[in-house]
């Protein structure tokens, strides 16, 4: 059949099946649909739930504001899927093309989609981890039981990891008055995405609401009474947390122990993609008929030196998800290239934070605008003389401007004068992260266009 | 044509009541300056937008260098300090957090969903008021004096006083208008001073009585103290209320004004909205984007230079926002010139973007949502007496100065 026609016959009777009934899936679906796809559609997701949306169950959730067990993702349109809920794919037939399931089932697909996400890193030590009142945080049960045990409410709450999803827990049972400890290995929260002078913000703010923040410790063990509840926890500096909700957030893990040995590039990092979103076998060789999406998947950006990137982003998700409909059902020379700026959002302690760009890629940061010390500015990363991420503590509403900045290659440090910019802004700082694997190669790309179907990629030397 | 004149056929009185052909051919020089120490003329949607996130751009006059005060934006005429509108971060900020604190989320969030039900009843008092007449004027009769109700309601302006309340307003408003400010003669100047300082002083009071016992109304929220941000002083407290005062009443005046013309213009969607009263939050962004009351921003200043396709702007000049022209954008929005509330795509540039997006909008929405729905519902067979009508001399904040319909009956 020629390409063409193979197409049309796709768009009006090929079977797609989505592996991954979330936020990616279900965007997934909504664009195919939108985008006329006609055959028969089937949704595999092993929670039971239809789609819900996952941010708010570290924020309002935990606040009692928004019901955790109703998140569901508003409804773009009628996506006329069949639903298996509640059962797992356990299993890839690439050269059948077909998914088999936990139960046994097997389900055949012309165009499959992967977005099968991420799940929390467990505490290691699996007895430990047993223990009642130790929490993970990443799915809808997850947070009906963290919810209804900080009712309580708990003596004390102690939370491994000062990341975005720990710092927002801790600063919700502070909102609550309940009594914290965070515990974190780094020097400061968020350290990893944000680096150590932004990092330092956020320890302030944990500090000034009443957050026991101890940052350079790792805990060593987690201790039970004889009813098999935690009790304490033990810190590498020798000293003990007696607590009895601990709330592991040590980051998580890519979902794919199900696509072992079917021969696709999947491994604890991800699957690999191209920009268009297909997914490559373990020979690195691209397929045309499996695609991925979202927090599971592994794409080269080219505007950040076509490094392979994991976004655990919703706004990526969404994104990625759109373009991998498109393509999976639009002929060569129609497809597109995923090309989202990373950018994520967390508010704790009633602040307002987003992040644009690689932060982590950042060598030196500067504040453009704003004070550190007012905990209201923005913050400008540099790379190599680029400006490569931008992140904003209250300030929001600017961060697109510095998006554009980052797209077009903008050199830093920024020289031009803006509106609120104080003393300390004048002067780039070394941004601190702890273990900055840098590249080595120059820009050689930029953005240009604003919608998905006339952005450009545009080639330009390197600048030394 | 020249392109030296195009400006000026914009802000010409004649060109009032259909600008947007003048737009389009803006939009052909995508930065345009005509005069040495004239503004620089953004008017497509994508860089008007960016220039609204752009930190160079300053909305404090003072940085104001290349050129004098601008004829279409000059200083606030209260004699009040500026209020938020025209102020950078970090006083900006301050200002409006406080601001907004009383006003909506997450303090509270309901604050403006609790209005609807007194909306509807002020909605329903001016109606009912149109009596058996054949003929009514939508401004006078309606548009205007429904958000200055409202804005009293809001302030906490007791009822008895409103008719007083709206006598100094009156003049104030009146002032606004840049053909009118030009007028020297001494009695007009003479009157608005007057109402300014009676309305002044009369605010002041109220914000006194206020902090020592307060209510739940605007008045009392902003002169409490809220949260890291602390008080307003007093003189904030006055000029901020006065900004609410001023800038939700010409903007909510044209939003409605303008939805009914453009409904009586588009029969097929007056018949939707009196069957459906819910199409009326597509008809109103609908509207935002087709007619917005704020056709430009004029009080933009560069305080850096700014390089926008090919063109320097250079450190302080002045920069207008061309809002109206971005809305009908061909390399944005489909079909722009057709007024079509059921697209998809609806993201209009009508209250602005960035950190000065109007502080307003939520209320302005349900104000006009509700004025349309209902005046739909009520009037019989609604027919333009003229068309165009006559419109306001303001370029900035387009709008008819009176809306002229027949009608056969008011429904009860
Ligand atoms: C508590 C929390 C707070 C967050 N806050 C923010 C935030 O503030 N800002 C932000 O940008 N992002 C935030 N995120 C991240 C955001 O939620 C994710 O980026 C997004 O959910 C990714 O969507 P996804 O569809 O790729 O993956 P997921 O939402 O993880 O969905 C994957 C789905 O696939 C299912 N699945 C896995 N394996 C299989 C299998 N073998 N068979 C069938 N189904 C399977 C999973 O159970 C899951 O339902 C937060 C995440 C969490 C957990």
């Amino acid at each position: 059949m020629p390409a063409e026609a193979f197409h049309e016959w796709l768009r009006r009777e090929g079977r797609i099946v989505i592996v991954g009934a979330s936020l990616a899936g279900l965007r997934a679906a909504e664009t195919l649909r939108a985008e006329g796809f006609a055959g028969p559609l089937t949704m595999i997701g092993d929670e039971p739930y239809e789609p819900y949306d996952r941010p708010p169950l570290s924020k309002a959730a935990l606040l009692g504001m928004a019901s955790p067990d109703h998140t569901e993702l508003p409804r773009r349109r009628d996506i006329d899927a069949t639903w298996r809920l509640g059962v797992a794919a356990a299993g890839l037939d690439m050269a059948a093309r077909r998914v088999r399931l936990a139960d046994g089932e097997e389900v055949p697909y012309d165009r499959l989609l992967i977005a099968t996400g991420v799940h929390a890193r467990p505490w290691p030590k699996e007895d430990e981890a047993q223990l009642d009142g130790v929490f993970v945080l990443r799915t809808r049960d997850d947070a009906v039981r963290l919810h209804r045990r900080m009712k309580g409410p708990p003596r004390r709450v102690l939370i491994i990891g000062a990341g975005f999803t720990g710092s927002e827990i801790a600063s919700a049972c502070r909102n609550q008055g309940i009594a914290v400890t965070v515990a974190e290995r780094a020097g400061a929260p968020l350290v990893g995405a944000l680096g150590g002078v932004i990092g330092a913000v956020a320890a302030e703010l944990h500090r000034e609401n009443g957050v026991d923040l101890r940052t350079g410790v790792m805990v060593t063990g987690l201790e039970g009474d004889v009813t098999g509840r935690v009790r304490a926890a033990h810190l590498s500096d020798g000293s003990v947390v007696e607590t009895d909700v601990v709330v592991v957030s040590l980051g998580a893990t890519r979902n794919t122990d199900w696509l072992e040995g079917s021969g696709l590039g999947a491994g604890p990092r991800g699957i690999a993609c191209d920009a268009g979103c297909r997914a490559f076998d373990f020979r690195g060789i691209v397929t045309d008929d499996i695609y991925v999406a979202g927090d599971v998947a592994r794409s080269p950006h080219p505007l950040f030196g076509y490094q392979f990137l994991s976004l655990e982003h919703w706004g990526n998700a969404v994104a990625q998800a759109e373009v991998a409909a498109h393509n999976m059902i639009s002929a060569g020379a129609d497809r597109r290239p995923h090309m989202w700026v990373p950018a994520f959002w967390s508010s704790q302690f009633g602040v307002n934070i987003k992040s644009v760009g690689v932060p982590s890629m950042g060598e030196e940061v500067m504040i453009t605008q704003g004070s550190l010390t007012e905990r209201r500015f923005v913050g400008v990363y540099g790379y190599q003389g680029r400006v490569i991420a931008a992140v904003s503590f209250d300030n929001t509403r600017w961060l697109e401007f510095y998006q554009r900045l980052i797209e077009t290659g903008a050199p830093f440090p920024v020289e031009f004068t803006t509106v609120d910019r104080r003393p300390e802004g004048r002067k780039p700082v070394p941004a601190d992260f702890p273990d900055p694997s840098l590249p080595t190669h120059g820009p050689t790309v930029t953005l240009s266009g604003y919608s998905p179907a006339d952005r450009q990629l545009v080639f330009t030397p390197a600048r030394h | 044509m020249t392109h030296a004149s195009l400006l000026h056929r914009i802000t010409d009185y004649a060109n009032r009541a259909n600008p947007y052909p003048l737009y389009e051919e803006l939009r052909k020089t995508p930065v345009l300056h005509e005069e040495e120490d004239g503004p620089y003329v953004v008017s497509s949607y994508y860089d008007i937008l960016g220039l609204l996130h752009d930190p160079r751009v300053s909305s404090d006059a003072t940085n104001l260098t290349a050129a004098g005060a601008d004829e279409l934006s000059g200083p606030e005429a209260t004699g009040l300090p500026p209020s938020f509108i025209r102020l950078d971060p970090p006083e900006h900020d301050r200002l409006r957090r406080i601001a907004n604190s009383s006003f909506g989320p997450p303090h509270r969030p309901d604050r403006i969903d609790s209005m609807s039900g007194e909306l509807s009843g002020i909605i329903t008092e001016l109606v009912d008021g149109f009596g058996d007449a054949r003929q009514i004027d939508v401004v006078d009769q309606f548009a205007y004096p429904f958000p200055v109700t409202v804005i009293c309601r809001l302030l906490g302006v007791p009822r008895e006083d409103e008719p007083r309340f709206r006598a100094w307003v009156d003049p104030i408003v009146a002032a606004l208008d840049p053909e009118t400010r030009q007028r020297t003669d001494d009695d007009f100047q003479r009157a608005a001073q007057e109402a300014r300082m009676q309305l002044g002083m009369y605010l002041a009071g109220l914000v006194e009585q206020r902090t020592k016992e307060p209510r739940d109304d605007l008045l009392s929220d902003l002169a409490a103290s809220h949260g890291a941000d602390g008080t307003m002083s007093m003189m904030e407290v006055l000029s901020t209320a006065v900004l609410l005062l001023i800038a939700g009443h010409e903007t909510t005046v044209n939003l409605i004004t303008n939805g009914m013309l453009t409904l009586l213009r588009h029969p097929e969607y007056l018949h939707r909205l009196r069957e459906d009263p819910g199409l009326s939050v597509r008809i109103v962004e609908e509207l935002l984007r087709y007619e917005p009351p704020v056709q430009l921003v004029p009080q933009r200043t560069c305080v850096a230079d700014i390089d926008l396709r090919g063109v320097t702007i250079p450190k302080g000049s002045r920069i207008w926002l061309m809002l109206a022209a971005g809305n009908r954008d061909p390399e944005r929005f489909r079909d722009p010139d057709r007024f079509d509330p059921d697209r998809e795509d609806i993201e209009h540039l009508g209250f602005g973007s960035g950190i000065h997006i109007c502080f307003g909008a939520p209320l302005a929405r349900r104000e006009a949502q509700l004025a349309l729905a209902e005046l739909t519902r009520r009037l019989d067979n609604p027919r333009l007496v003229e068309d165009p009508p006559p419109y306001r001399k303001n370029a900035v904040l387009r709008g008819p100065r009176h809306l002229n319909i027949a009608i056969d009956s008011v429904r009860s």
